[in-house]
């Protein structure tokens, strides 16, 4: 449903669109800004279409597009998996986060994207190092996130469980892990973006393939538009993940409460 | 549904004694000497003024926590965790958010490897039974609270416990949604016949539920003196029998012996209370909840 307000946002909204383009275009084209360091959308739009159509010096660009995905969705799944298994253990575990907790707060500060170079120097040019390097990247995120939610988890509800019968394990099953979902999922949306970051320094830092390749050769020949044009195409692909993360977000925590609807008396 | 009234299973604390830790690094005695017997298949309301350890005597018999001296047995065995029998209904709601009302319920049998397809007829004739069918597939939140308590009643009921714990758990209920959940534990209980300890610090609810109401002093707690609640069953209505001879008898009565140490744990509070706020003094009803 499209009440007036809607439609006077949506064309403000294409309005700003049209006002930050054109006028990037408009001041380039009049050589108020050089785009020769700032690109111009023309050019931009001129370097992609070349790309879809000749190809880009290391092969198809959608050779490129597919294997920064697959990069960085690995990495993703991988630091997901690992971020609330050990954020559950660490939560469920208080000797264990006790005897760990200075060494991951350490590991945490240091800049880990540096350890990308590590990884192309141990596990080579090919995609490993970069799905390795997205997946650290993503597991701090997710541990954190894990760690919490399985720390705020309700004592009444664990009680509950354990008086009706439960062990252990289905503690965790039935009460730990949902009760810490929506703190994990919340975790997703960001961590995705790191592994997309993940992939894409990686690649810059030694590749043979990539959208990070692509952009570093850009950057190699001077070509603005280039780096333009890669990082709208990561920006896009980024955009379709985070849509598909809200799906699987409404589907899991399905149970909440859409607004305070106060149902029926006794 | 089967009857359990398994002769043996009478609840007894001898001599109880629990301290706790606090973070200034003393110890806090919540339970002093605590010696009470529930008979099997009897039903024990225990008033007592707030913070008089009535919740934690419930935790200690349900295995969640230890006494610090003395010892607890339910049916003749020391209580050494959580054991399998024992039912809680907790004052706030324990029921899980993410689970359906159905889902909920079937949670017990479930956890001790009943078959789903079992677990879920069972759950569904005790909803039935608190008279939430048609209710299976809502969640929590869209329930209100009076429903919410009978999804707990039957969560707590499906595992056919001998004995039931419950800790004031129709204390955020309304007066009339209050009186028509204790009418119809009431009738559960008259099926089922769990041992019953019911904390509570509504003295009439207490006397129209229980064959037995044990006074507990205010902190540390102990028991003050126990009331043999001789009204006959099926007493029907709460809000009926209250208004009975006997009835006010033994309220004048037990409020005799509750009264002093309501009035003493209030004026302890008042006492620490005044230092930093200026205590509004509470009229000895209000003193009450």
């Amino acid at each position: 449903m499209t009440t007036p307000r809607k439609l006077w946002v949506h064309l403000a909204q294409v309005a700003v669109l049209i006002i930050v383009f054109g006028g990037w275009q408009l001041l380039t084209s009049l050589k108020i800004v050089d785009p020769f360091f700032f690109g111009q959308p023309s050019g931009i739009v001129s370097t992609a279409w070349n790309w879809v159509q000749h190809g880009t010096n290391f092969g198809s660009i959608w050779l490129q597009i597919w294997t920064t995905m697959e990069e960085a969705i690995l990495g993703f799944l991988i630091g997901v998996a690992c971020g609330i298994v050990v954020g559950v253990l660490l939560g469920q575990v208080p000797f264990l986060s006790e005897v760990l907790s200075p060494y991951i707060k350490a590991v945490n500060a240091l800049p880990r994207i540096v350890l990308g170079a590590l990884f192309v120097i141990i596990l080579g040019l090919g995609m490993s190092s970069k799905v390795v390097l997205a997946a650290f990247l993503v597991f701090f995120v997710v541990f954190f996130n894990a760690y919490q939610g399985v720390r705020e988890v309700d004592g009444n509800f664990v009680n509950n469980a354990r008086i009706l019968g439960a062990s252990r394990m289905q503690v965790i099953r039935n009460v730990v892990i949902p009760s810490a979902m929506t703190w994990i999922i919340a975790s997703l949306h960001v961590a995705f973006g790191f592994a997309v970051i993940g992939a894409i320094v990686g690649e810059v830092l030694g590749a043979q393939h990539g959208l990070g390749v692509i952009i570093t050769d850009s950057q190699n020949n001077f070509n603005a538009d280039g780096i333009f044009a890669g990082m709208i195409i990561i920006g896009a692909i980024a955009l379709v993940a985070e849509w598909l993360i809200s799906l699987l977000e409404r589907r899991l925590l399905a149970w909440r409460p859409q607004m305070a609807s106060e149902a029926t008396a006794v | 549904m089967r009857s359990n009234t398994s002769p043996d299973y009478r609840i007894e604390l001898s001599a109880v004694t629990k301290r706790f830790g606090t973070p200034g690094g003393s110890a806090f005695t919540a339970l002093r000497d605590v010696t009470m017997t529930v008979e099997p298949g009897r039903f024990c309301a225990v008033v007592g003024p707030s913070g008089c350890g009535k919740s934690t005597t419930l935790t200690l018999v349900a295995g969640l926590d230890r006494p610090s001296e003395g010892s607890v047995r339910v049916g003749g065995r020391p209580v050494d965790g959580i054991a399998r029998g024992t039912s809680f209904m907790f004052q706030t709601d324990a029921l899980l958010p993410w689970k359906t009302v159905l889902g909920n319920v079937a949670m017990g049998p479930l956890f001790h490897g009943v078959p789903k397809k079992t677990a879920v007829t069972d759950a569904r004739e005790w909803l039935r039974l608190v008279g939430l069918a048609g209710f299976e597939n809502h969640h929590p939140h869209q329930l209100s609270g009076g429903m919410r308590k009978r999804v707990s009643l039957a969560a707590a009921l499906i595992n056919e416990p001998s004995v039931l714990l419950m800790d004031e758990p129709f204390g955020a209920l309304d007066v009339q949604t209050k009186a028509i959940m204790s009418n119809e534990l009431l009738t559960l209980w008259d099926q089922t016949q769990p041992s019953v300890i019911f904390v509570t610090h509504d003295l009439e609810e207490a006397i129209a539920l229980a064959d037995q109401v044990v006074v507990m002093t205010a902190a540390p707690g102990t028991v003050k003196a126990v009331f043999d609640i001789d009204l006959p069953r099926p007493r029907g209505a709460v809000q009926e029998i209250r208004f009975g001879k006997r009835f006010t008898e033994l309220h004048h009565e037990i409020w005799e012996s509750l009264r002093d140490e309501v009035e003493r744990a209030y004026a302890r509070t008042a006492a620490s209370g005044a230092a930093d706020v200026a205590a509004v003094p509470l009229s000895k009803e209000e003193a009450r909840s």
